[in-house]
């Protein structure tokens, strides 16, 4: 909780950064954990219900843990009409999840985002935060191979 | 200590594109590997190689400009940077084949200012694209930068400013086009001494990229702006609103600010002038709802973003309930030109009622992806041929959305319309922040209007029922049509409920929800009812009514098809036709993009086979 109290003492313990403290909470732990948010809410004396509607009103904030990747897909307008959707559910079928839920091994998350403002690139799929631009489904595989093989 | 070299004294200078396009295909690698390529042929004291913001055309990167030769290298990889030192730097001579190539049959353009894309652009809001570290803050002063905040704050009075903004005619380049003078003067009349200032950076339209690049690549302009807004309205407080997915931009400004506070041009007695202000970044968290003025005040507030009743408007009742004037990053980086340069400059480009330029983001099925600022008033044919370079492959133009999810479809028949802010409403559609996506005959307009309804509805905040439950609705009837469930009366009632929709709904986002669903059956009524009535996709996008299939006298039989096929739906022997099983067949559609280009064999029908 020390790293909590960092990030807490550079807000100054203003409430109305609650926002940036859980993207700053997320930043560390990769996702929010409970037991956190439940010490945010009792320094800063925010009710943890007002916390919680915050972190599952915004789309950045998960509450479950995410895998150790975290594969994000852009599915913005220019993404969506160069292929988008079948890059995504190629993925889906590969990684065995839909959009939002993780691997059972815990290795891969999947997630949609609805623009990254890299259209020129698009379809754009990015793992972790390397961006992987021009993407199409026969290309999916040899991507989450890369991702893959660290593993071994 | 030896002095380190002012830009002027070396020979040339190498800039590197570092917006997040160029970033993404390694621009940091290539500058690494040009200063080490420099330093091995012992020029560097001759040869300095900068980072600059984004360039704006991002389909080209990593790119690389020679100044003063104005070069433009295009493409650049790693192993080609021993050539271009070699041979351009030290030898002088520029590498042909690095540079941009309009078509195979054409010679290549030496010069940036020599391509078509670059060409017909008239830079404003850009207009420190690209030639400038966005991370020193000399170099934006060096370009004549904060130059209108001096002005600004020691000539001319709050009232002045307004009037000068008023009469530049600049209106608010985020979507709905207020007069950005007005504004400022009606928050400036509010009673009351604590007043908040909001730059606008939750750039949510998806296809819309300009005021992320406009806060990579000059900060500094956004923070001059401000300042001035500042001064005229006379608030003590600013924010930037930036959205989560824009890391880069964060960085970049957040190191501004700190430059800026140092400068002494941000912070207690700017300029020493006795004026207070300074700035404070505030990063979303992925709600595109949080673009609603109301709605980012609440985000702002560290609460949920939910848009509220307007009036009272933000301007009388706005941030922790003080007067508060909200503008976008664009047309914050506009007010030190027309400051700088006066109305009567500002008004004398563009049309009667829309002022000035508009950065476009021109996207989707188009040759040359990226940024454009042109003047107000150029036609959609100027913009999408002549500096777009047509359409991807050769292929059919159909409709270029603009608006993001609050704007809609405009057809062929009309190319030639000048845009502006009226004449994109009178087409249904709107400027909003200026995403431009081009479509062609491989879209499938009833999927495109699905696309956005489904976008509104998974980023409705909730809170009033004919946003929540309409936009729902229409989901569940454009999946129906798509799916080949479509009914007769389908249209009807899809029209129906985007009435109340727009109608009833309490913020913007509801409001123009239905524009896509609106324009597209407008202006693409057939393929709603080829969809409806024939069970046929013409685009042949629509999974459920198409089906792949193997022409037999074109497939030459080799296999690589059925070895990539995931649910080994294709049987087939070397030298012999393949062919696809329907039952198993997902329709992934790797196959087709799998098919040798010399066979080709592979074609998608519609209806599809059952």
């Amino acid at each position: 909780m020390k790293k909590i109290e960092n990030i807490l003492k550079q807000h100054d313990h203003r409430k109305e950064r609650i926002i940036q403290i859980l993207n700053d909470i997320q930043k560390i732990h990769n996702y929010l954990p409970k037991d956190v948010l439940q010490y945010v809410s009792r320094r800063l004396k925010l009710p943890l219900s007002e916390i919680y509607s915050i972190a599952t009103f915004y789309a950045a904030f998960s509450l479950k843990p995410r895998g150790k990747h975290l594969v994000t897909v852009c599915m913005g307008t220019a993404c969506h009409v160069r292929g988008a959707p079948a890059v995504l559910n190629r993925l889906e079928d590969r990684l065995g999840v839909t959009s939002g839920s993780t691997t059972q091994d815990n290795q891969f998350t999947l997630k949609t985002v609805n623009c990254l403002g890299a259209c020129a690139l698009a379809p754009i799929v990015v793992v972790d935060e390397e961006y992987h631009g021009q993407t199409s489904v026969n290309k999916v595989d040899r991507l989450l191979k890369t991702y893959e093989k660290e593993k071994n | 200590m030896k002095k380190k070299k002012t830009n002027r004294e070396f020979r040339q200078h190498l800039l590197v594109c570092a917006g997040t396009g160029c970033v993404a295909n390694h621009s940091f690698e290539i500058k690494e590997e040009l200063e080490k390529e420099i330093i091995r042929k012992g020029l560097q004291d001759e040869i300095q190689v900068i980072t600059t913001g984004c360039q704006g055309f991002c389909e080209r990167g990593p790119i690389v400009i020679v100044q003063p030769d104005g070069i433009f290298y295009q493409r650049i990889k790693k192993k080609e940077i021993p050539r271009l030192v070699e041979e351009h730097l030290l030898k002088g001579r520029p590498v042909k084949e690095l540079m941009y190539l309009p078509s195979p049959k054409e010679a290549p353009v030496p010069r940036m200012m020599d391509i078509e894309f670059f060409k017909h652009q008239r830079l404003i809001v850009l207009r420190n694209r690209g030639r400038l570290d966005p991370e020193n803050i000399e170099e934006y002063i060096g370009f004549n930068g904060y130059r209108a905040l001096e002005t600004a704050l020691t000539r001319m009075t709050p009232k002045q400013i307004i009037e000068e903004v008023k009469n530049s005619g600049l209106r608010g380049r985020g979507g709905a086009g207020f007069p950005t003078g007005k504004k400022w003067e009606l928050c400036r009349k509010e009673p009351g001494r604590t007043k908040y200032i909001i730059c606008n950076g939750d750039e949510g339209d998806p296809g819309a990229f300009m005021d992320r690049s406009v806060l990579e690549a000059d900060p500094h302009s956004v923070i001059e702006g401000m300042v001035i807004g500042a001064r005229a309205i006379g608030a003590h407080k600013g924010f930037v609103y930036v959205r989560s997915e824009y890391p880069l931009a964060v960085k970049r400004l957040r190191i501004a600010l700190q430059q800026a506070r140092e400068y002494g041009l941000l912070g207690d007695d700017i300029l020493g002038t006795g004026f207070n202000f300074d700035i404070e970044v505030v990063q979303g968290a992925g709600a595109f709802v949080c673009g609603e003025e109301t709605a980012l005040i609440a985000s702002v507030e560290g609460r949920v973003g939910r848009p509220r009743q307007r009036p009272p408007y933000p301007s009388e009742k706005g941030l922790w309930g003080k007067p508060t004037n909200i503008n976008n990053v664009e047309t914050w980086t506009n007010v030190p030109m027309v400051i700088q340069r006066g109305a009567k400059w500002f008004s004398s480009i563009g049309t009667k009622t829309s002022k000035g330029t508009k950065i476009f983001s021109l996207v989707g099925k188009i040759n040359n992806t990226g940024l454009v600022e042109v003047p107000m008033g150029i036609t959609m044919r100027e913009i999408i041929y002549d500096i777009g370079g047509g359409i991807l492959h050769g292929k059919e133009f159909k409709a270029v959305q603009t608006g993001g999810p609050s704007g809609g479809c405009i057809p062929k028949t009309m190319l030639d319309l000048p845009i502006d802010y009226e004449s994109l409403t009178r087409a249904g559609s709107m400027m909003g922040s200026g995403g431009m996506i081009v479509m062609d005959e491989d879209t499938c307009m009833v999927d495109v209007a699905r696309y956005f309804i489904n976008f509104t509805q998974e980023e409705s905040c909730g809170k009033c029922p004919p946003c929540r439950m309409g936009t729902k609705h229409m989901v569940y009837i454009l999946d129906r049509i798509t799916n080949g469930d479509g009914k007769e009366s389908d249209i009807e009632l899809l029209e129906k409920i985007a009435e109340n929709v727009e109608l009833s709904s309490l913020c913007g986002l509801g409001q123009t929800a239905p524009n896509p669903v609106l324009t597209t059956l407008r202006y693409f009524h057939d393929e709603y009812e080829a969809h409806i009535k024939e069970k046929r996709c013409p685009a042949l996008v629509c999974k459920n009514l198409i089906s792949y299939v193997i022409d037999a006298e074109l497939c030459g039989g080799c296999t690589i098809c059925a070895k990539n096929c995931p649910s080994d739906a294709i049987a087939g022997e070397p030298k012999i036709v393949h062919k696809i099983d329907q039952e198993k067949c997902t329709k992934c559609g790797i196959c087709i993009t799998v098919c040798p280009p010399k066979f080709n064999a592979i074609k998608k029908v519609s209806p599809s086979i059952k």
